[in-house]
């Protein structure tokens, strides 16, 4: 019977313990380290794989992974070259500047630099490795304490036990780091990694960061086990730009969560245009009195693509505000999952919260499903979402057309329009001029089939 | 050459309703008309019919514009030959600033003439837009705002004039660009309109009101009623119209007014 095979419980990749104790080992990793990893282990065999019959996961069908391919574990390797990663994902973010870059290959690096200055004040900037030998208290209090746990969910659990690679600021009080940071995780090879972000504003701290996603379109598949963490402090204040570009033969499954203590702000964009197919659980927990979280998304998903953002905007305490709009256009096959709950607590009265999703469907084949979600439990609040789902009118395109302007250009002037206001929230020229070369390119894709 | 629009016979529909019985005009490079008639006689379904509004359906006749079939023609073609029409409504496209569009749009017709064109620069065109701005009354601001995107009836209307002055057409049908202005407003606009009007421009005038007349001085009227251009005159049929309305053109007609 069809409902059988529909319910089928996914298969695992094929790892044991003994993955976890040979990474640790090649880390050289302290004590507390190696225990986490195998705590983490613990769990991750105790959960069952994620599977259509699971809520979060009903729409997000991956049993076609090929785990013996994309399954394989990539581990570090001592120095990668930087050429390697096409160098469009790495230069520098306004002109010819950026306070910092941070490069992997696959789970190598390929470099660590960090401006003098900022080192001079107390900035730490560096992978994940280094800083666990160079920063132990810090790492130690931080990584996969409070914003991703390893108890979040199966994926969460298999991060906690085998990343292999990640990216660590620590930015101290008071600092305003005024050049934006940068970091790439690049996956040249057909395989898994699980690649982490911890990122750390103490009291006060301010900075603009950007990371970047990349792989080429492999023959093979490969898979994507990510954590990002971003902690800001009180009064601190973190513009964090995410923008993924997978190949299509990659599988994502990431939990990404940032705390924000008493006046902090978070600025979370993220894109997302490339792989296979993707779950994705962003999670904003706004801790602190008067703290401030906004997420804005922009995905694009074009042939047989599917991508699954899940968010959460938690508020946890009285006087926060969270702003959500993630807006998607679809072509050809293409699925889209948005799936978005604001939690109240009781605790937090004079809570503003709002989120929106908007869904261009650009083909008939497409689908998106939008579910928006709200649990109040405070009574002195105000919250309210939006989910649309629309095509492109044909008023604006005749507007267009009208001055000369073809149909398939008028068409893609309409849909930049649509992303313009998540487009403008990314502070770099650069990157958006990217982003917008990589919208045009699935929309010239459109007009050749 | 003088370039010429001429209008043959033309019937069109909206949704299955036939709007336009039967239309023979002609616009020639260089002459001003006007078209007048009440609420629901088709000014504005010709106009649109005209651009190539993909809403209206021409069911038959003929529309030659240069020598060329203007109705074979997608909207973005005619344009490109010469054909303008300022939109009574004009539509807001949020993302997309006027600059921009204009530069797309100024690509677009630089392309049609040879595929290789890089587009204009940026400096010659911010001259060229600025220039047009400025004498347009519209703030140098509005460039980097979204097109058409929260602005007043009468920014929108002046924006739709400065469009039609960098894209400097062949002939421009203004549909009721004087609705919804105050009397500055419509003063700047009609201005705007004839320091374009010259021996390369022909307009076509489309109002309700004799008041835009004032300011662009047509030197043919023409009146519609109920899908067919029933008079043709001089300057002094706009001054009967304005002094005993509609009502004896109905009557002449034998025509009943629809209400819109």
């Amino acid at each position: 019977m069809t409902v059988r095979s529909l319910t089928r419980t996914p298969a695992a990749p094929s790892l044991t313990v003994a993955d976890v104790e040979a990474l640790s080992k090649h880390n050289n990793e302290p004590q507390w380290l190696r225990e986490r990893r195998l705590a983490a282990w613990e769990l991750y065999e105790a959960l069952p794989m994620p599977s259509t019959n699971d809520e979060a996961w009903r729409r997000t069908d991956y049993r076609r992974i090929k785990w013996r391919e994309a399954g394989r574990l990539i581990m570090p390797v001592g120095r990668a070259p930087l050429g390697v990663i096409p160098a469009h994902h790495y230069a520098p973010l306004l002109g010819d500047r950026q306070g910092g870059l941070v490069a992997h290959v696959d789970a190598s690096v390929a470099t660590a630099e960090l401006d003098p200055a900022l080192a001079a004040q107390g900035v730490i900037f560096t992978d994940l490795n280094t800083a666990v030998q160079q920063h132990p208290e810090l790492v130690e209090q931080y990584l996969m304490t409070t914003a991703v746990r390893p108890e979040d969910g199966k994926f969460a659990a298999l991060h906690g036990a085998l990343w292999t690679h990640g990216v660590f600021l620590y930015v101290p009080p008071g600092v305003a780091v005024e050049l934006p940071l940068h970091s790439v995780f690049y996956a040249a090879s057909s395989g898994l990694t699980l690649g982490h972000i911890l990122i750390v504003l103490d009291r006060g701290a301010q900075v603009t960061y950007m990371h970047e996603y990349g792989s080429p379109t492999l023959e093979e598949q490969s898979a994507f086990v990510g954590a990002t963490e971003l902690i800001v402090g009180e009064d601190a204040r973190l513009q964090y730009v995410a923008l993924q570009h997978w190949g299509r033969n990659m599988y994502e499954f990431s939990h990404q969560r940032t705390r924000v203590q008493r006046n902090g702000t978070i600025d979370w964009v993220i894109g997302s245009m490339g792989g296979k197919l993707f779950k994705v659980f962003m999670e904003v927990d706004l801790d602190g009195e008067g703290s401030t979280g906004r997420m804005s998304g922009l995905y694009f998903a074009d042939k047989d693509q599917m991508m699954d953002h899940d968010t959460q905007q938690n508020h946890n305490a009285p006087h926060t505000t969270s702003d959500l709009l993630f807006k998607g256009a679809l072509m050809d096959n293409a699925r889209s999952v948005w799936q978005g709950m604001i939690y109240v607590d009781p605790v937090a009265q004079k809570t503003d919260g709002f989120q929106a999703n908007r869904n261009l469907m650009l083909s008939r084949t497409c689908r998106a499903d939008s579910i928006p979600g709200l649990e109040i439990k405070a009574d002195d609040v105000r919250c309210t979402h939006a989910a649309t789902l629309s095509q492109l009118d044909e008023e604006p395109i005749f507007y267009l057309m009208s001055r000369g302007i073809p149909r398939r250009e008028a068409e893609k002037l309409a849909v930049d329009g649509f992303f313009g206001p998540i487009m403008e929230r990314i502070p770099f020229a650069g990157v958006r001029e990217r982003l917008q070369e990589s919208i045009d390119a699935k929309l010239l894709g459109q007009a050749d089939q | 050459m003088v370039a010429a629009l001429e209008i043959r016979n033309l019937h069109a529909s909206v949704e299955g309703t036939p709007i336009l019985k039967g239309v023979n005009l002609t616009i020639k490079q260089g002459e001003t008309h006007a078209l007048m008639g009440p609420n629901g006689s088709g000014k504005s379904t010709l106009a649109n019919v005209l651009m190539g509004n993909p809403a209206y359906t021409v069911d038959s006749g003929q529309v030659i514009f240069d020598g060329v079939d203007l109705l074979e023609l997608e909207p973005d073609a005619r344009s490109r030959l010469g054909l303008f029409m300022a939109f009574q409504y004009p539509v807001a496209i949020p993302g997309v600033t006027l600059a921009n569009f204009l530069r797309s749009a100024i690509n677009a017709r630089r392309r049609d003439v040879d595929p290789a064109d890089k587009g204009i620069s940026i400096p010659e065109f911010r001259r060229l837009l600025m220039d047009k701005m400025n004498y347009l009354e519209i703030s140098p601001d509005f460039a980097s705002r979204y097109l058409n995107d929260g602005f007043s009836g009468g920014e929108k209307k002046r924006a739709e004039i400065l469009q039609m002055a960098v894209l400097q057409p062949k002939i421009a049908i203004l549909d009721e660009t004087d609705s919804g202005l105050d009397i500055d407003a419509l003063r700047i606009v009609a201005g705007g309109v004839n320091r374009l009007v010259g021996p390369d421009l022909g307009v076509l005038v489309i109002t309700h009101y004799k008041r835009i007349l004032d300011y662009i001085r047509p030197q043919y009227i023409h009146i519609m009623m109920d899908g067919r251009i029933v008079e043709s005159g001089g300057p002094e049929l706009a001054d009967q119209l304005e002094a005993e309305g509609y009502k004896p053109i109905f009557e002449k007609y034998g025509i009943v007014p629809t209400e819109e």
